[in-house]
């Protein structure tokens, strides 16, 4: 008999996804383990590779507005933001205050249903079932709101470079004030059902430690920076699109850990409603549109926009060449960079942590692939 | 490639709006970069209008007159070879061999403690073919800069996985869309990209509907991707 037979090695590769529940998408995460261990993983991405960044250069600033939604698709409505903030930054307009007002009441309605659904999926992965269902009843009630503004529910298209192109619709304020009223005791629901849950507390806290420093070094951002302790938020840093005039907290915790990051979440959805209540008091009346032209053409120039979008940084590198069409486009994806973190924070951990981790995360597949 | 084109239209004059602005002197290398890399679109029956000499399109920008600016000109010399502002926003223009210290500098003693991206523009025209793009931010400043260098086509520059470790899959991005390999990498495989993978897509001579017909044959068994 040989003595070593395969139950004697210690180290086990193990393959998770591409086509896995709890991986949020496309992701193929390949683990190390030791028993229940993880020594290591590594991350295989691009299974959603479109090329984005190159239909970019061969499309006009205009016909290239639409494919960002369908970068990060459950918060379109921010990535559509962001884009228009590039060109708007480049052509050197500004979208009116009418528009701008909107903009920030749709976008802010677009972290609620992107938290959603990160809450419902997330607390899935745990084993928490019934949160899945009262999320997307409520994130409903978001998505008809943009199917009635615009006539989409995900893929938006919301803005247009310059402004806006729908008013709203009659009505639309007094849904916006019915959504946020009935809203903020959704989210103490959510909470009844998780926050001093055992379970939850017990699966949560202590895994995916990622601190401050780490987070900089690795250039983490959005909810998971804020849940190591560290105050920033782009909407405050670098207010954007008139969120210098709303009152609102940037909600952070001490240790970075995933329980934390699920407080920073909830809290953010409540900060939300308080700056949507704020906008929709006072939406000033005037033109939704700036002078932006039927034909985009920015003069010859460059320019970096970011936007807090609800995973994070998320920025566009615009180069201009001075025609028609974007000479180069880069999007600084928030999930592609927080991804990367994924390792360190696993490592040392257990294979049941890897699936919160990675919910913790709120990573959109479409846009770490682009 | 340029099968979108879009002829200039109406508002062609629009260019020249930034040519008023950019008064001062432009050091050789952003005219160089400046020069239109587009292939020239397909003459379209124009107004009848004579011919006036289209303006070099340039960028407007002007020069970056900072604390910041002056100790890191002071520091680098002959490493930076532009500090400018565009749209309120600073980048300085450095040598291919000065970008790390740059980084290291900017990193350790100016607080800029977050790289945000690691991106590439492909001129493909220029001597030095590729702008080699580093944004950073500080927290405590609340400050962007982007740090660019020019590199040739084939040139190896310096890995800055060493000064901020999220350099590692922004640069393997780099790599995989435009070839550019960087030297001392612990990782520099394709990222997006499947590995066995033949060209760089985000070089401008990867046309849009161009793919590696013997991968697709042999890992998805059809002829076409389309």
């Amino acid at each position: 008999m040989p003595d070593s037979t395969f139950l004697d090695s210690t180290e086990l590769v193990l393959n998770m996804g591409p086509q896995h529940p709890s991986t949020h998408g496309v992701l193929r995460v390949i683990l190390k383990l030791d028993g229940e261990k993880v020594l290591g993983t590594e991350c295989i991405i691009g299974y959603l590779h479109r090329g984005v960044e190159k239909i970019a250069e061969n499309r006009t600033y205009i016909q290239f507005n639409p494919y960002v939604d369908r970068m990060d698709y459950v918060a379109a409505i921010s990535n559509g933001l962001g884009y228009c903030l590039a060109i708007e930054k480049l052509l050197n307009v500004e979208a009116p205050p009418r528009a701008q007002c909107i903009r920030v009441i749709l976008t802010e309605l677009n972290r609620i249903a992107s938290h959603l659904l990160w809450l419902g999926t997330h607390a899935l992965d745990i084993g928490a079932i019934t949160p899945v269902f009262y999320c997307l009843r409520e994130r409903e009630e978001a998505l008809k709101i943009f199917e009635k503004y615009c006539g989409a529910r995900l893929t938006t298209h919301a803005f247009r470079i310059g402004g806006l192109l729908y008013e709203t619709y009659d009505g639309f304020e007094q849904e916006i004030k019915d959504f946020c009223k009935m809203f903020i005791p959704k989210v103490d629901e959510y909470e009844e059902l998780l926050t001093n849950n055992r379970i939850w507390i017990g699966r949560l806290k202590n895994v995916g430690i990622l601190s401050a420093d780490e987070c900089k070094e690795y250039g983490v951002t959005g909810p998971v920076l804020r849940a190591a302790g560290v105050k920033w938020d782009l909407r405050k840093a670098q207010p954007y699109s008139g969120y210098e005039k709303y009152d609102f907290d940037i909600p952070t915790r001490e240790t970075g850990d995933t329980y934390d990051r699920y407080i920073v979440r909830m809290e953010e959805m409540r900060q939300s409603v308080r700056i949507m209540q704020q906008a929709v008091e006072g939406i000033p009346e005037g033109p939704i549109m700036a002078k932006v032209g039927k034909v985009v053409k920015p003069p010859v120039g460059e320019a970096y926009v970011s936007i807090e979008a609800p995973k994070g940084e998320l920025g566009y590198y615009v180069v201009s060449d001075g025609s028609t069409q974007p000479y180069r486009v880069r999007v600084r994806p928030p999930s592609f960079v927080n991804l990367q973190a994924l390792d360190r924070m696993i490592r040392g951990g257990l294979i049941a942590d890897v699936v919160a981790v990675i919910g913790t995360l709120d990573i959109v597949l479409g846009e770490i692939d682009r | 490639m340029a099968d979108e084109q879009t002829p200039g239209g109406p508002d062609a004059a629009s260019p020249a709006k930034g040519e008023a602005a950019g008064q001062p002197a432009k050091p050789a290398v952003e005219a160089a970069k400046a020069a239109p890399p587009k292939p020239a679109p397909p003459p379209t029956p124009k107004p009848a209008a004579p011919a006036v000499p289209k303006p070099p399109a340039i960028m407007a920008a002007i020069p970056w007159d900072s604390d910041l600016a002056r100790e890191l000109k002071e520091r680098f010399g002959e490493g930076i070879s532009e500090a400018s502002t565009y749209l309120g926003q600073n980048f300085i223009v450095a040598r291919p061999d000065s970008a790390i210290p740059i980084l290291e500098y900017l990193k350790l003693e100016a607080d800029f403690d977050y790289m945000v991206d690691v991106t590439a523009v492909d001129w493909p025209k220029r001597a030095d073919r590729f702008d080699l793009v580093y944004i950073l931010y500080s927290f405590s400043r609340n400050e962007r800069v982007r740090v660019k260098t020019f590199i040739a086509d084939g040139y190896k520059p310096e890995t800055s996985v060493g000064v901020h470790l999220t350099a590692n899959w922004l640069e393997r991005e780099v790599f995989d869309m435009f070839g550019i390999e960087f030297a001392g990498h612990p990782d520099m495989r394709r990222i997006l990209m499947p590995e066995e993978w033949q060209g760089y897509p985000l070089r401008k001579d990867y046309g849009i509907l161009q793919q590696d017909q013997r991968w697709v044959r042999e890992n998805l068994e059809i002829e076409s991707g389309q």
